[in-house]
């Protein structure tokens, strides 16, 4: 006897919405509005007290959006999921949430950027400090838990490096410390891992990637695993202590499993509000439809790019978990048996120069800032995603200056593969001649 | 809050407002496994409209101390004790599938306490899958999986949560498997099966009565609903369209409404 409930790929294009509740209309409606007509005073009055569902405005909420919110949430395995106008918004979202003014928070040093600097210098600011611990040192995540630490933070597999977290056993850490981890799960998504499976607590997207696939909308979300009990320690008053707010109401008490989302709605995009507008919220539903299948050919192509390029006369190094002498590569085959994703780093003969000229001169890979588009991607994250971390920061991501950041698309790998060979035939040559 | 019955800490949600003796109590009992946070998209609005709240974990479930209750009869009993517990003369108890079992032990087993019920999701008795049992008695999750299932209609399998962004089938399934399956689960399942007193103990109710049921609930169908309020006598049905046996979610909004009504008319403030 086993449950008749809906596997992934059935999830993917059918969860959080029914067309009988919606004139039967097969596709997701876009609901292009601000605001909803309450029914009389006590319905509104119960909407903004959270006494019943619903929605008030958009910037809260928005039935279309509603609709990707339950879909990630149904694929990740979560109770209840916040969706956001960005990646990096569904973050900030997340850290302000769960922490206050002098907070510190453990986090990898290998992750996109912006994050990094999000970490390094933004939320200083606000008086909430990072210790930052490389992906593979799993016992430096529990030497930097401190008194006042209320995360760990993390990629599972590191931007741009492609280092891996040890998952299980650093969430173990952290539970043992009363604090919950959030995993940003964009180089993954739900198709290739769930976090929340590993001990993760919350997982944030960029669903601008993979997850939309097609590079046209930004969005983001915030997931919740309904496992992290905010009442078992007395770390986080926010969530357990009355709450002004809402006259005094204390959401872990109130909403338990989904405590958390639901003070991120209440609180962080009433005052905040990064919210994902209905149409950008509709275009990534088209992508997440094929998720499976696109993951499917991305994992493939990345495969073959991974033999093609450590074969490569012109390649110094080659970083993709799938490897056998990579560290990586047993935690990879334990956490990912459906694909390692379909991000390479590798390192190009002649550094920083031949690097400029490989990308100068392919044609058919988009030089530009994003992974995961259907699209082959390339960028040397040196000088620009990761440009202005000082070199401290590049030493502690493990980056180096001839490192090339491939994002493999979907196309034909035969093409992929003739216009790299382009590229590093133009690569070579400014090489020769500073070798003369 | 927090507060001791038979010398054991027990765990209620008051709805986000301070409980307080003077308003009429209105104590919200859940279903299998489950715990105080099923009733959140009811007992605000009551909290907040004149009525003192106790949405109660019983023994062993959410934050309450264990061990979880073996039976119905006691688990009714146990309720009238939280009556007692909390000062209070008497209350309008609302239940939840199991729930509904213990507040048809309480209330004819302690007429005079029970001023009215409301019932979602309510039989006159709850016999188990044995092969379910059996999971949830041995712990396995599987049976978790297994009751989220069945207990949702075509809302809980597809989407649109009356909250936005809530997840309605993993929402209920961490609500067990933060607890216990074998402790919780199990001992609720195993008490249901046992329960064949739920007809006698209807028959001597005589408080306004009412039984919310969805029309696709495949736990408790309309029939069964039907049946125990047949053998209520002061009771009345109210039927939700395309609607599983997690009424109290699934279709918070129209079940409030009718409760409201209920107890409005029944147990005014």
């Amino acid at each position: 006897m086993d449950p008749k409930t809906y596997k992934f790929d059935t999830l993917s294009l059918h969860a959080g919405y029914m067309p009988s509740k919606n004139a039967g209309s097969r596709q997701v409606p876009i609901y292009q509005t601000t605001s909803y007509m309450f029914d009389d005073v006590d319905h509104a009055a119960a909407l903004f007290n959270l006494e019943r569902g619903g929605h008030i405005y958009s910037r809260i909420s928005n039935p279309t959006v509603q609709v990707l919110e339950e879909r990630v949430a149904a694929l990740e395995g979560g109770t209840a999921a916040l969706a956001t106008a960005s990646g990096m918004s569904a973050i900030f979202l997340t850290i302000m949430t769960l922490c206050n003014a002098g907070d510190h928070v453990v986090v990898s040093s290998q992750l996109y950027g912006g994050t990094v600097n999000l970490f390094r210098l933004t939320l200083p600011k606000f008086g909430i400090k990072a210790t930052f611990v490389k992906p593979r040192d799993t016992e430096g995540f529990k030497k930097a838990i401190q008194e006042n630490t209320k995360c760990i933070y993390g990629e599972l597999v590191g931007n741009p490096g492609n280092e891996l977290m040890n998952l299980p056993e650093i969430s173990n850490i952290a539970h043992e410390a009363g604090i919950p981890v959030i995993i940003d799960s964009t180089y993954q998504t739900p198709y290739l891992f769930k976090p929340l499976e590993h001990g993760a607590d919350f997982v944030v997207h960029s669903l601008t990637k993979w997850m939309a696939g097609h590079g046209s909308s930004m969005a983001g979300i915030l997931v919740e695993g309904g496992k992290f009990d905010f009442l078992k320690t007395d770390k986080f008053p926010t969530m357990t202590e009355p709450y002004e707010g809402y006259h005094g109401l204390s959401f872990a008490e109130e909403f338990g499993p989904v405590a958390f989302t639901m003070k991120a709605r209440a609180e962080g995009m009433r005052d905040m509000g990064p919210c994902l507008s209905p149409q950008n919220a509709w275009n990534v539903l088209q992508g997440i439809e094929t998720l499976s299948v696109r993951m499917e050919k991305h994992c493939s192509n990345a495969l073959k790019m991974v033999e093609y390029l450590s074969n490569h006369e012109s390649v110094a190094w080659v970083s993709h978990a799938s490897l056998k002498d990579n560290p990586d590569y047993e935690l990879a085959k334990k956490l990912l048996p459906k694909g390692t994703g379909s991000m390479i780093a590798f390192g190009i003969k002649g550094g920083k120069e031949a690097g400029a000229a490989f990308i100068d001169n392919v044609k058919l890979a988009s030089h530009l800032a994003n992974v995961g588009d259907t699209r082959t991607l390339v960028i040397h994250p040196a000088s620009a995603t990761h440009s202005q971390m000082d070199e401290a920061t590049l030493k502690l991501a493990n980056m180096s200056h001839d490192m090339i950041r491939l994002s493999v698309g979907i196309e034909d790998i035969e093409d992929i593969i003739n216009d790299f060979e382009d590229g590093f035939r133009a690569a070579q040559k400014p090489r020769l001649v500073s070798n003369k | 809050m927090k507060f001791k019955v038979n010398n054991k800490e027990v765990f209620a949600s008051t709805g986000g407002r301070p409980f307080d003796k003077k308003k009429p109590l209105i104590i919200f009992i859940h279903g299998s496994g489950l715990s105080h946070i099923t009733w959140v998209l009811q007992t605000r609005y009551f909290a907040f409209h004149g009525y003192s709240i106790l949405a109660i974990d019983l023994p062993g479930h959410g934050y309450s101390e264990g061990p979880a209750l073996e039976s119905i009869e006691e688990q009714g009993k146990w309720i009238s004790d939280v009556i007692d517990s909390v000062e209070m003369k008497e209350a309008s108890l609302v239940g939840h599938s199991q729930g509904c079992l213990i507040v048809l032990e309480c209330a004819s087993q302690f007429p005079e306490k029970v001023k009215s019920i409301g019932l979602m999701g309510g039989a006159g008795a709850i016999p188990m899958n044995p092969e379910l049992l059996d999971l949830a008695e041995k712990g396995n999750p599987k049976a978790v999986d297994l009751m989220m299932d069945w207990a949702h209609g075509p809302a809980g399998h597809f989407g649109g949560h009356p909250v936005p962004g809530l997840h309605h089938m993993n929402l209920g399934g961490s609500i067990v498997v933060n607890g216990s399956v074998k402790n919780a689960l199990g001992v609720d399942f195993r008490a249901c099966d046992n329960y064949k007193n739920g007809f006698e103990a209807a028959k001597k109710i005589k408080c306004p009565a009412i039984n919310i049921l969805g029309d696709r609930d495949r736990m408790c169908p309309v029939k069964a609903g039907k049946k125990l309020a047949d053998n209520i006598e002061n009771s009345e049905v109210e039927i939700i369209e395309n609607c599983g046996h997690m009424i109290l979610l699934e279709e918070a909004g129209k079940s409030l409404e009718i409760l409201k009504k209920f107890i409005r008319k029944n147990h005014p403030v």
